[in-house]
């Protein structure tokens, strides 16, 4: 009883990576507050799914298996979802920032009189004192996030209502595998308890999915090229970079305008937001359109050849110099000391 | 048939552009610095109201925000764009509010508003951005929802068809009215201005704003120009369940984001230097 939920999306019987990666950090949770880790999978056809979950530390996976409720709608998984907390009473429940995710978080954190803190960029274990009434709390979720445009950053905890809930992002947490062997064991929940016909009031006439070619959004490596890259062959040494690095390459709105590289790869406002561990920005000069997209990378390295650039600013490190010059340095350097 | 439409709106501070001036010395933000806006996505959804209305002649498109009295102005800025009027829920009883606590208030002032068919708005704040409110309120009139919507394609039978754009494709869904509808960026954009109905509208004003005029008789005679207040009394909210009181989540603790200027190491990019570089990268486990 009060475990840690995790609801897990599915797409094609796949679990998503957005899922599996709170799950990581849900185990990581679950040892801190000395509870269980449990995955919710909502959908149809799930014989086997656990077989996913468990290698990421889930003990229990519920399941509701229904052809009515894949693909996702909101009243139906709300329904469950409020469903199976009534019941269960979890202290923590975790879902992706997705569209599914801030679709259904809202609307079952209402139904329980729950907060909930969306996009999450990190989530500890605390304890709070509210000076007020005199009261401190242990083991709290602290649910930090960026608000006001990126420009703060908050703590948030919910100190009175179950389940804490949050959403997080995907690409911001890591997904790594705890154990192999891991196992758990699956509860089957009756969908017909919780869910009525009159909750499938939203029908969906049409549905077109895409796979993405490119993951820069889940990337722990950025290399960007901008409008100083100077050809779409200037892309080239930072395509040699990042498969060298193990990342991806980006490029900013300017180079994707410019045609040097696909609108897919593009990073800031109008393209993806990425949070990678390492940026390396490439002749960027850093509008604030761009810098919006990457600036929460955790370290950011600015080659220019203008000692002013605009993203020298955010940068850890600022290397003036030709770009051509520097990048296969960087290649050479990592090559001789990777090893 | 004619629709009543509520458009939810909110007054933001601009944080998108959050330039140099913005950011006082410490590092904290002006937030006088920064000018207080329609929300962007707020807008697309009045977009889509409007041509709802175009579409279904008779239909009212009402705005609906919760701030301070000031926020009257982005109610004036709807009607110049094509709204019929609006209402400021205002109350110090709000203050603090969290996003439940938020969707409380709003709802409570939703049904006293009554026999609407569509509530659209945006699908979030860019001064939270956590696309919340929108389901919570849903939620709390016990109605569906639609979020990410990027187009009303119609509304027809007593049900609305809208498309919607997800992280890896679009989604094309039918739901009975009445129903929530959030709309993303990506829907077009809202139409400009009208020059005739700035002409007819820029005296609009609501209860607070008329309170520092010398002569209110332009009010009695043209009751269109009269913006709505409501306050806590006037919804008959539960005092419990708005503002700090009402709040599930608290704030424990704000650090701010110093934008500018991180400390940078500047190289010149030697080959020594990009030879330490990448050992430095490589020892903290960056890179490796």
């Amino acid at each position: 009883m009060n475990n840690l939920i995790v609801y897990c999306e599915i797409e094609d019987g796949i679990i998503a990576d957005v899922s599996l990666e709170l799950l990581t950090k849900g185990r990581t949770l679950a040892n801190k507050l000395n509870c269980k880790l449990a995955a919710l999978v909502i959908g149809s056809n799930l014989e086997g799914v656990e077989k996913q979950l468990y290698p990421y530390g889930a003990d229990i996976v519920y399941t509701a298996d229904d052809a009515r409720l894949y693909p996702y709608t909101s009243l139906p998984h709300t329904a469950i979802v409020c469903g199976l907390f009534r019941e269960v009473q979890p202290q923590v429940c975790l879902m992706g920032a997705t569209s599914i995710g801030r679709d259904l978080g809202p609307r079952v954190s209402s139904t329980l009189h729950s907060g909930l803190t969306a996009d999450c960029t990190s989530l500890e274990i605390g304890p709070h004192e509210d000076k007020k009434v005199g009261k401190t709390y242990e083991n709290l979720l602290y649910q930090i996030r960026p608000a006001f445009g990126g420009n703060i950053v908050a703590t948030i905890v919910n100190p009175e209502c179950r389940p804490q809930m949050a959403t997080v992002r995907e690409g911001v947490m890591k997904k790594e595998i705890y154990d192999a062997n891991h196992q758990g064991e699956v509860v089957k929940l009756d969908v017909a308890k919780y869910v009525q016909d009159t909750d499938f009031v939203v029908e969906i006439i049409d549905r077109q999915m895409e796979k993405s070619k490119a993951n820069i959004k889940g990337a722990s490596i950025v290399v960007a090229g901008g409008y100083g890259m100077g050809s779409k062959e200037g892309f080239d040494m930072l395509y040699d970079l990042a498969g060298v690095l193990g990342g991806e390459v980006g490029a900013s709105r300017a180079a994707v305008d410019a045609g040097y590289c696909e609108h897919e790869r593009q990073i800031g406002q109008t393209g993806v937001t990425v949070r990678p561990k390492l940026y390396i920005a490439c002749g960027i000069s850093g509008q604030i359109q761009h810098i919006a997209g990457m600036q929460e990378s955790s370290i950011i390295i600015s080659i220019n050849n203008d000692p002013n650039a605009p993203i020298n600013t955010i940068a850890d490190y600022v290397i003036t110099g030709n770009v051509e010059e520097i990048v296969p340095k960087l290649i050479k350097y990592y090559k001789k000391n990777s090893k | 048939m004619s629709l009543k439409i509520v458009v939810l709106a909110k007054q933001v501070p601009d944080t998108r552009n959050v330039g140099k001036d913005a950011m006082k010395e410490d590092g904290t933000i002006n937030r006088a610095a920064l000018p207080a806006i329609f929300n962007p996505e707020d807008l697309n959804a009045l977009e889509q109201a409007l041509r709802l209305k175009e579409e279904h002649p008779g239909s009212t498109v009402t705005l609906l925000t919760m701030g301070p009295p000031r926020a009257a102005e982005i109610i004036r800025e709807g009607m110049f764009r094509g709204a019929d009027g609006g209402i400021v829920l205002t109350d110090r009883a709000f203050a603090g509010a969290d996003t439940l606590a938020t969707s409380y208030a709003l709802s409570c002032a939703v049904r006293k508003i009554g026999d609407y068919d569509i509530i659209v708005g945006g699908r979030q704040a860019i001064d939270g951005d956590t696309a919340q409110v929108g389901p919570q309120i849903a939620e709390k009139l016990g109605i569906p929802q639609v979020t990410y919507a990027e187009e009303i394609i119609s509304v027809a039978d007593g049900k609305a068809t809208i498309k919607r754009r997800l992280e890896r494709g679009v989604e094309t869904v039918t739901c009975p009215l009445p129903l929530v509808v959030t709309v993303n960026g990506s829907a077009d954009e809202c139409r400009p201005r009208n020059a005739r109905r700035i002409q007819q509208y820029k005296y609009a004003k609501s209860p607070s704003e008329k309170a520092e005029l010398e002569s209110v008789a332009l009010y009695e005679a043209r009751p269109y120009l009269n913006i709505e207040e409501w306050s806590v009394n006037d919804v008959d909210a539960d005092l419990n369940q708005v503002g700090l009181a009402g709040s599930p989540t608290k704030v424990k603790g704000i650090e701010n984001v110093v934008f500018q200027a991180k400390e940078s190491k500047r190289l010149e990019g030697t080959d020594a230097e990009i030879d330490e570089l990448i050992q430095e990268l490589i020892a903290n486990h960056t890179i490796g």
